[in-house]
């Protein structure tokens, strides 16, 4: 990776592709709203797919449903400043959805649909196989893709137990239906298959006294039914991750200044670029505005303690005075504590910058929260610059 | 409420809550306030990430169990761990590297919702009532929106299978989370607008499709109460005749309408909860140093404070 910096203004007018990621409870969703709010505002044409938005937001956004809805010009540009070419779109992810508009695409008829469809084991697909939230986000961003309505397409990614689920969930898929045991289970045996293939259903059996045997039979004929589709999903994958390697698809990886979410996002980037990819952009969410210098804390903390000792010669006395005192004491040990927090959490996040080779962009802990255009807009601001 | 009263009130506590509201941390506090009190605690993490190790000042955690210190013990699960285990004690140990090696674990633990979730549950109900149990097991559930889908899988799993072995782990794993002197969720959120409307959501479904026993919910975060006063700096220096230059009267008034501003919001969303959800609160506050035993050691103090003035159930 070559040092460079954040430059979000940049990302937002020139890519096509960006893909918001990092731990849950960063702000991945509110990084993704606002910067898709932004490239609206600049001219182009906006899409911003979120996963489970908070319910505020979501209303915000006019998110009633999971298809691509444009967001009514007049609640992202009030002010009407923004360029007539600006759109902005908003959706909410379905899972399940997406996956079966993918079984409907590559399904040879209506008859092999119908039977993936109403297959148990498929049912369960899109919610117990890890990584297929993450897969389909990926794929309704393909989607999107396809359709050119697009300049720009900000997908945020969903809050993840592996940091690159979304890079190798189709994978993950395909290794799933490329499993041996039941590609065997299902062909007819033959010749020298015939030993292999009987100890393999030995093997099954075994499996479906621990689980039941009801759950083997609905794999296999899951398997049965998915057959012959398989390349489809393939070419579709690959699609995909060329898609995600293109020059025009930017990484930017959000976080917050805690501990705990800095290490994650280390271990984030070095995974990605074990991917041969990079992160773009470094968005550190909630980091404590700095209403002093860190040189001055030394300052300050001796300052609040000569106002809690007893007044020297011309300074007032008495009760009134004395409680003034306090409070002026107290406000600048609060000064002094919020500089440190501040110097503290700079310090962190410059470190894991410096390791990605990049610069990170602060958005303040800001004095409200998140729920509205407005301070969507705001949020944008401290993004873009 | 006794200390050591409110910390046995179940043997399992499973500590729950979304990213980023600080669930480690308090899984470290409750565990070493417990040990304080005299019980034997045993901390268990599913997720293999490295923030509860960090919290008690360990090295990364592993399946085996190592002391923290005197009473508090640690191990880390995983739910391919807890199957292998299982299938051995069944003297099914031949088909358990297979199982692994062919990818057939994947196919079947889809095509079995939750199928890893009740391993996990499994395996620490196995810990509970073996002949070495701790007093206290702290678990560290999933984060995430999938605490939900952690404990209701086992109900979930009921429906969809009959018979079989992993049908009975399901069968033991949802009495165990039915019965209140055996299980409870200690829920964790943000005195934030979003994390407290998760907060409740989560604690409805959790008791409606679980049946699990609440806890109090830990209210995290919350700024310190030291962190006071009004953006009035000038008036204040007048009236006690001390020198405020203009430039550290601007800074002091803008930290402290910081904090006002931030403490207002607090103050609305705890309340919010507060009139959701009917439970008791704990509120541990936002701390400006690193997560580690010190910290903790910090927390656990102000957590034992509040449960001392709980009211004991009747």
């Amino acid at each position: 990776m070559s040092a460079s910096t954040t430059d979000l203004g940049a990302l937002v007018e020139r890519c096509h592709v960006l893909v918001c990621c990092g731990t849950g409870g960063v702000g991945k969703t509110t990084t993704a709203a606002a910067l898709a709010l932004e490239g609206a505002r600049r001219g182009r044409r906006v899409a911003v797919i979120t996963i489970d938005p908070a319910r505020r937001l979501a209303d915000t956004l006019g998110l009633a449903g999971t298809h691509d809805a444009e967001v009514d010009r007049a609640l992202w540009d009030p002010e009407a400043s923004a360029p007539d070419t600006g759109r902005l779109t908003a959706l909410m992810l379905d899972t399940s959805e997406t996956f079966d508009g993918l079984v409907d695409r590559y399904a040879e008829n209506e008859e092999q649909r119908d039977r993936i469809l109403e297959n148990r084991f498929y049912r369960n697909l899109a919610s117990a196989l890890s990584g297929t939230q993450e897969y389909m986000a990926m794929e309704r961003l393909h989607e999107l893709h396809e359709t050119g309505d697009y300049d720009l397409i900000v997908v945020d990614t969903p809050p993840s137990r592996h940091a690159l689920d979304f890079l190798d969930a189709p994978q993950r898929l395909i290794r799933l239906l490329d499993n041996r045991v039941f590609r065997v289970m299902m062909a007819p045996a033959r010749g020298a298959l015939r030993i292999a293939s009987a100890a393999l259903h030995a093997f099954v059996r075994q499996v479906g006294r621990v689980v039941g045997t009801g759950v083997i039979d609905d794999i296999i004929s899951f398997f049965r039914a998915f057959e012959g589709m398989e390349e489809g999903f393939r070419a579709r994958a690959d699609a995909v991750r060329t898609l995600l390697a293109e020059d025009s698809t930017a990484f930017v990886l959000v976080t917050s200044p805690r501990r705990d979410s800095i290490d994650e996002a280390v271990y984030f980037a070095d995974q990605i670029a074990l991917h041969g990819l990079a992160i773009d952009g470094l968005v550190a969410n909630r980091v404590h505005p700095a209403f002093a210098a860190p040189t001055d804390v030394a300052r300050l903390r001796p300052r609040a303690a000569a106002l809690r000792e007893a007044p020297t010669g011309d300074e007032g006395s008495g009760p009134d005075a004395e409680a003034a005192r306090r409070r002026l004491a107290d406000r600048y040990d609060t000064l002094a504590d919020l500089a440190a927090l501040a110097d503290r959490e700079r310090v962190l996040l410059a470190g894991v910058a410096t390791h990605m080779g990049t610069t990170a962009v602060y958005v303040p802990f800001l004095d409200h929260d998140v729920h509205d255009i407005a301070a969507l807009h705001t949020v944008g601001r401290y993004l873009v610059g | 409420m006794e200390l050591a009263q409110f910390c046995a009130s179940s043997r399992i506590v499973i500590v729950a809550g979304k990213g980023g509201v600080g669930k480690t941390t308090v899984v470290a506090t409750l565990a070493t306030m417990a040990a304080r009190s005299g019980l034997s605690v045993l901390v268990v993490e599913v997720e293999g990430k490295s923030g509860l190790s960090a919290a008690l000042g360990l090295p990364p955690l592993a399946y085996e169990e190592v002391e923290a210190t005197p009473g508090l013990r640690v191990r880390a699960l995983s739910a391919d761990d807890a199957l292998l285990e299982y299938l051995d004690q069944r003297g099914l140990h031949r088909i358990s590297g297979r199982l692994v090696r062919s990818g057939t674990l994947d196919v079947v633990s889809t095509a079995v919702p939750g199928m890893r979730d009740i391993l996990l549950l499994g395996k620490v109900k196995q810990l509970e009532q073996s002949a070495s149990a701790p007093d206290l097991i702290v678990l560290d559930a999933p984060a995430a929106g999938h605490a939900i889908t952690f404990l209701t899988s086992a109900r979930g799993l009921q429906d969809a299978v009959r018979v079989g072995p992993v049908r009975t782990q399901a069968d033991e794993v949802v009495a165990m989370l039915a019965d209140p002197a055996r299980c409870q969720v200690l829920l964790v959120t943000l005195p934030e607008e979003t994390p407290v409307n998760e907060v409740a959501e989560t604690a409805f479904a959790l008791e409606d499709r679980a049946g699990i026993a609440l806890g109090p919910v830990v209210v995290n975060q919350c700024l310190p109460s030291r962190w006071n006063g009004s953006p009035h700096a000038v008036a204040d220096a007048t009236l006690a005749r001390v020198d405020l230059p203009a430039d550290e009267a601007v800074a002091l008034d803008a930290a402290t309408a910081f904090v006002g501003a931030r403490r207002a919001i607090q103050q609305e969303q705890i309340a919010r909860l507060a009139k959701r959800l009917p439970l008791p609160q704990i509120q541990l506050p936002f701390l400006d140093e690193e997560i580690g035993p010190d910290a903790i050691g910090l927390l656990a103090d102000v957590f034992a404070a509040q449960v001392s003035a709980m009211k004991a159930p009747t």
